[in-house]
């Protein structure tokens, strides 16, 4: 199979490699996918508790080139972003700036679902931790 | 696109120059050999005749030259020239074999033998006579990829008219028990077809020291042409009847009508005969570089599993799992070296090897597997070349991996909740 220039620039330099502190109150860890499917991807984000920013984002994948690339890209598109706005970011982006092919499909849906869950873990802790910011973000 | 490069050791000496990219991809198909094309070129021109044609010299000349290759094909397997018969290639073989006998036998019975590790060539036959009325039992292989003779014994009724199970894997080159198989078909009275495509040239095959019927042969893994192979039928104790699929001139004494393809005849008598001559040293060769393919890996890479038992295997053959690495992000980092693997990301289906996953192994193994063909025209430099390439990719992918990082921290993944649905 051929893959588009973009989706190997992100396999050959992967964006935002490594691992953020997951007790951290400020990070949120996104594991999704399992190893039986052939794709698991952990993305990571650190947020600032003022601004609600996502100012750092970190992922490791294992799975194809195309599921490398989208993680990669996702990490990319979520830093700076608040939490919110960093929710709005669809698999349907990820499959047109990476000129995906249809069989490749799901691997941008998983950096999608990383993306969920990381905001969702990182909401978690918020809620644990200082319930008032959760209604801030809910409101 | 080809280029070359100079293999370094793992000192970055440079040592020998190879050419890229590199084919180790063997059991998928191998290239014509030089030999064999120079023995087919003239049956494409000068001598074109039709071999079915019995009143001119271009007949005879034609009749001739798919006459010696036949011999050259029954010399290597032990088998004598009226019991090759010539087909498309394996796939047609093993169509003929397994609907030929499971027609002409039907009144003694409807139930059939196989492997789960077949070849779809020989599944997919097995279950299109399941659609009519034939009973088939795919016998399990153990972690070894090998089929267990009790097992089989258990599985032959008096129904049983056909055992077909292949002589050595496509994927991961392990080699069946034949003889023993072939023995125990003859005591119960059942024919033994045996696929023998990846065997034949490779390790000695013996119709009659392995107790085979029926065994296919394809030209293009041996350094022949594509589109040709041939079916051996053998004519005593027992002689075996087949009946014909393809109906037509009455060819090959009425058992596959149609013209014979003679160039590709002769390439595959051709191929044959190279394959007698320099098996003995070859096989050697090849699982030289094999074992320094091997050995270099496992000297480099920890968290490596090789797939099915080394003990009795393809020279040639290597298939490992290079685990929490994905296959085809691996192949995708090694783009300038041709080898195959068993992750779903590389199949139009997304699922994993069904060979890999008779074995017994995870799916997560399967999806790290890699499978080396190592051929007559791979060099030492070449092996070495793969080998680096393959250890700086999969160490690059591994520091990608949350799963090799979770396990570096003791994390046991069995215990965690995957969210599995989906794919
Ligand atoms: C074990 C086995 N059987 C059958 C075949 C099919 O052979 P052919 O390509 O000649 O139809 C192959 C090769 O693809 C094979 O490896
Ligand atoms: S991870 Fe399997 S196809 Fe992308």
């Amino acid at each position: 199979m051929a893959y588009s220039d973009k989706v190997i620039d992100h396999y050959n330099n992967p964006r935002n490699v490594g691992t953020l502190d997951k007790s951290s109150g400020q990070v949120g860890t996104g594991l999704v996918g399992a190893p039986e499917c052939g794709d698991v991807m952990r993305l990571q984000i650190k947020v600032n508790p003022e601004t609600q920013v996502i100012e750092d984002a970190k992922f490791k994948t294992f799975g194809c080139g195309s599921a490398i690339a989208s993680s990669s890209l996702a990490t990319e598109w979520v830093k700076g972003r608040t939490v919110d706005d960093a929710l709005t970011i669809k698999n349907t982006d990820i499959v047109k700036e990476l000129a995906l092919p249809p069989v490749k499909i799901h691997c941008s849906v998983l950096a999608e679902d990383a993306i969920r869950a990381a905001i969702g873990d990182w909401k978690k802790k918020q809620g644990v931790t200082a319930p008032a910011a959760v209604e801030a973000v809910k409101g | 696109m080809s280029t070359t490069a100079v293999a370094t050791n793992s000192n970055g000496n440079a040592q020998a120059s190879v050419k890229l990219p590199i084919y180790m991809d063997n059991h998928a198909t191998t290239p014509v050999d030089p030999r064999v094309l120079e023995a087919m070129l003239p049956y494409f021109t000068g001598r074109f005749g039709n071999a079915a044609s019995r009143n001119h010299q271009f007949g005879w000349e034609a009749e001739q030259a798919v006459e010696n290759a036949r011999e050259q094909i029954a010399k290597l397997v032990g088998a004598t020239s009226k019991e090759i018969i010539f087909t498309s290639g394996a796939t047609e073989s093993d169509n003929l074999a397994i609907k030929g006998v499971a027609e002409m036998y039907k009144e003694k019975g409807n139930h059939i033998i196989t492997a789960a590790t077949e070849h779809k060539a020989v599944l997919d036959t097995c279950k299109r006579l399941e659609k009519y009325g034939y009973r088939v039992t795919y016998l399990p292989v153990g972690a070894d990829g090998l089929v267990n003779l009790d097992d089989l014994r258990r599985a032959i009724d008096d129904k049983t008219i056909l055992v077909t199970i292949m002589y050595a894997n496509n994927e991961i080159g392990v080699i069946q028990p034949i003889a023993e198989i072939g023995k125990l078909c003859h005591e119960k009275g059942v024919l033994f077809h045996s696929d023998a495509v990846q065997a034949i040239g490779k390790v000695p095959v013996n119709v009659i020291k392995d107790n085979i019927d029926l065994m296919s042969i394809t030209a293009h893994k041996i350094y022949g042409p594509k589109g040709v192979g041939a079916l051996y039928v053998r004519r005593k104790s027992p002689r075996v009847q087949i009946t014909a699929q393809i109906d037509g001139g009455g060819h090959e004494r009425g058992m596959r009508s149609g013209t014979l393809n003679v160039p590709g005849i002769v390439g595959l008598g051709k191929a044959c005969a190279l394959a007698m001559e320099e098996m003995p040293e070859e096989s050697k060769r090849l699982a030289f570089l094999r074992d320094r393919l091997k050995s270099k890996l496992e000297q480099n890479l920890d968290e490596i599993h090789i797939n099915g038992t080394m003990e009795h295997r393809l020279p040639g053959n290597l298939n490992m799992s290079f685990v929490y690495v994905e296959g085809e992000s691996l192949l995708m980092g090694i783009n300038d070296i041709a080898v195959s693997s068993g992750s779903a990301c590389t199949s139009a289906t997304l699922e994993p090897s069904y060979v890999l996953k008779a074995l017994g192994l995870g799916d997560d193994v399967a999806h790290s597997s890699i499978r080396f063909g190592i051929g007559r025209f791979n060099t030492e430099a070449e092996v070495d070349y793969v080998a680096d390439k393959i250890i700086d990719t999969v160490k690059k992918l591994r520091e990608l991996s949350p799963l090799y990082e979770m396990v570096k921290e003791g994390i046991d993944l069995k215990k965690i909740q995957w969210a599995t649905e989906g794919h």
